[in-house]
């Protein structure tokens, strides 16, 4: 009795010291939310404790600290809107690019230079060395208040003014010392204030980058969610130097490499999946690890292109530009959900959302018609952008893509794509005049190219990677979108698909099935004589 | 004529788990192949996978089972009586012959049977078997260096058997009607008695 006492008592004691001793126990570090993860504040730098009247001061005075940045910025092509193509030896990039959207940059800087990091940017000989034209505040920007308007080489607005001059509209001007003050790494955002607004608006030219990745949810992107993971763009596009990783003019089609480690030397892309997830990332149904060699992780992972609500233009046709309303301006008709479908200025457009890609065999190699190539209409659709690639190359995968088609002018006798002047307060501007012979003939001149003087319109398709708004895993592509006949897959060639019906052996498939009818038809028959002669007997 | 216990309890529970394996075998195929949505796609693939590595499995105890007993024997094809078993199938099943093959439980299968049956283990199981192993694995297969017959060949003769195989099925369970009454030869392979055999083992001769 007395030892059951005691026990007791011990028990007891034991109960009330436990808690003490886990008090006691070494707390693990807990993180700081007041922690700041950048060793500086920048709005206690002497330097940006200023009023700046233009972009190049704020430059400057980034500069004065980080010395090489304008250097490391110089050798990108964010800076040099050019890009020589190894393989092909095309030089490409916007400087040199004709596009089935606005078509050409040559002629319209002013406008398009709003996407360019850099100041200045007035035309296609902008001053490739200047350190300060470098802008600095267009990806480092925290506070979203930075604008490049366009119309203006690249230039912020310091000071309200009248855009264009004469017209009574006014562009506020923007406090460039509270954002040089404020900056930090880049972030969704950032970049996006661009690539979100490729081709004049909202998610009108990748399909799978639009504002909806500014704060998307999972569904959405399952690696950029707020409330997930919440990945940045360098999260994936790891930058070192300023040099920005996973362009689409040299795509990473096909990466066979494991996951990078820290601490291992790794010259591949780091912006594929492969390079988180290596070869074999289905565990739980290890025979999706054997569709790894065939198809791009996009092809499965991204359903659909343009999911946040933010519709994509799928085509353009310059064609039917040039209509104007009663009043004499051009022409504006918008859909139903307010997205214009048609512009006197620009032609009639399709958005969509939704969308779900199409499939070709892509080996990372781009074919580009350049503004030199020869053209012929019996040849349309040409193509802008073509995926190089086939089923036996060793080197290809199935990769979704965003076919977007155009109709657009050409030299009728040259047989080439025209350079289009198109914004400018100029007569020659076709978005002021209207007026294609003007417009091209200023295109071709700015460009330094022969214009024969007819021009006529040629349909044109451009492709375009998807790669981005990755779906949760339950969201995937199921298998039956593929395994089956008229799926997805139907049109990709060079491949046995289980399940659909073109990679059957006709002569099987009707030899066989003939064959299980007679034998049926002969069981049926042999059951019915046994059935009608057992009676006799 | 007597009653005698002739399919073994393995050799029921064989037979019926192969019957079952086979038919789902057949349905998941041809969905798998494109035929029909059943299942759905994926669940189909699932499913003749698993049954697969049963029906694997089966075949081995089977094979083992054959050959520790003896029971192979059953299936040496021979011609004796072939010619009479197949004119009563033709013309004396109508006339309310009896059977000419008299079967003891040491050759339990007629002439036909045994030429049917040996051609099911020694063709359709084989090649089913390696073209699905070869379908299963391809990839692992490529990867080790395979260059051979491409995925859409293995698939093709993959098929191939699968028609032989719903073939023989057809006539299979159709035959399984014709015993001296409809249901005798389900009765003989659901309980193992058959009450249609000779107690008195035919000449050797017939061997």
């Amino acid at each position: 009795m007395k030892m059951i006492k005691q026990a007791l008592v011990m028990i007891a004691t034991l109960a009330f010291m436990t808690p003490a001793i886990s008090n006691n126990a070494p707390e693990t570090p807990q993180p700081n939310p007041k922690l700041l993860k950048s060793t500086a504040d920048h709005s206690k730098f002497k330097e940006l404790q200023q009023t700046f009247d233009s972009g190049p001061a704020v430059t400057k005075a980034c500069l004065s600290c980080h010395t090489e940045a304008a250097k490391q910025i110089h050798l990108t092509q964010h800076w040099k809107w050019e890009y020589r193509n190894p393989d092909s030896n095309q030089l490409l990039g916007k400087k040199h690019l004709v596009n089935n959207f606005c078509t050409s940059v040559t002629s319209n800087y002013k406008a398009c230079a709003s996407c360019h990091i850099g100041y200045n940017t007035d035309g296609p000989n902008f001053d490739l060395t200047a350190e300060n034209n470098v802008d600095c505040l267009v990806c480092h920007d925290q506070t979203g208040k930075y604008k490049k308007p366009s119309g203006f080489a690249g230039n912020p607005v310091t000071k309200d003014t009248e855009f264009p001059p004469g017209s009574g509209k006014i562009v506020k001007g923007i406090n460039l010392s509270e954002i040089s003050q404020k900056v930090g790494k880049t972030k969704r955002q950032t970049c996006g204030t661009c690539h979100f607004y490729g081709g004049g608006g909202d998610g009108v030219k990748h399909g799978d980058l639009d504002s909806s990745l500014d704060n998307p949810d999972k569904d959405l992107d399952v690696h950029m969610a707020k409330d997930g993971l919440n990945f940045s763009c360098a999260t994936c596009h790891k930058t070192e130097g300023h040099q920005v990783p996973g362009s689409r003019y040299s795509v990473t089609a096909m990466d066979k490499e494991g996951a990078h480690m820290r601490g291992k030397a790794d010259k591949s892309n780091p912006a594929t999946c492969q390079s988180c997830h290596g070869q074999t990332p289905h565990k739980k149904e290890a025979k999706l690890n054997d569709h790894t060699d065939k198809l791009a992780c996009q092809t499965c992972h991204i359903p659909a292109f343009a999911r946040g609500d933010v519709p994509t233009k799928m085509s353009w046709d310059w064609s039917t530009a040039g209509k104007r309303d009663e009043k004499g301006k051009p022409l504006v008709v918008k859909n139903d959900e307010g997205h214009d479908i048609y512009l006197g200025i620009k032609g009639d457009f399709v958005y969509e959302d939704n969308v779900k890609p199409e499939y070709y065999w892509f080996n990372g190699k781009v074919k580009y018609t350049l503004s030199d190539d020869k053209i012929e209409k019996a040849n349309q659709p040409i193509w802008i952008s073509k995926f190089e690639g086939s089923a036996d190359d060793g080197k290809s995968m199935i990769w979704p893509v965003k076919l977007f088609r155009g109709k657009q002018p050409f030299d009728a006798e040259n047989k080439t794509l025209t350079i289009n002047h198109l914004a400018g307060a100029d007569d020659s501007a076709y978005w002021t005049n209207l007026n294609w012979d003007k417009a091209i003939a200023a295109g071709m001149a700015a460009a330094g190219k022969p214009f024969s003087g007819k021009y006529d319109f040629i349909e044109t398709a451009a492709m375009w990677p998807i790669t981005h708004m990755v779906a949760p895993k339950d969201k995937a592509v199921g298998c039956a979108e593929c395994h089956t006949s008229k799926g997805r897959l139907e049109k990709v060639d060079g491949i046995y698909i289980p399940g659909r019906s073109r990679d059957h052996f006709g002569l099987l498939e009707t030899g066989g099935w003939a064959l299980v009818g007679l034998t049926l038809l002969g069981v049926v028959g042999h059951g019915i004589g046994r059935i009608a002669t057992a009676k006799k007997h | 004529m007597a009653r005698v216990y002739i399919f073994k309890r393995f050799e029921r529970f064989w037979h019926w788990a192969q019957a079952a394996l086979i038919i789902t075998m057949l349905l998941t195929g041809f969905e798998v192949h494109g035929t029909y949505k059943l299942f759905g796609w994926g669940k189909a693939a699932e499913i003749h996978s698993t049954a697969a590595w049963l029906l694997m499995g089966l075949w081995v105890f089977a094979i083992f089972w054959h050959f520790t007993t003896g029971e192979w024997r059953q299936y040496v094809p021979t011609t004796h009586k072939m010619i009479d078993v197949a004119l009563f199938y033709a013309f004396g099943i109508f006339k309310g012959e009896h059977h000419p093959y008299l079967k003891t439980s040491n050759r339990k299968h007629n002439p036909l049977q045994r030429v049917a049956y040996l051609g099911v283990k020694l063709f359709i199981n084989p090649l089913i078997w390696i073209t699905g192993l070869f379908y299963l694995f391809y990839n692992q297969l490529v990867a080790a260096g395979y260059v051979g017959l491409t995925l859409g060949t293995i698939a093709l003769a993959h098929t191939f058997a699968a028609f032989l195989m719903l073939l023989f099925l057809i006539v299979h369970v159709y035959l399984g009607t014709a015993g001296h009454t409809p249901t005798a030869h389900f009765k003989a392979m659901i309980t193992g008695w058959d009450d249609d055999v000779n107690d008195e083992p035919q000449g050797a001769k017939a061997q």
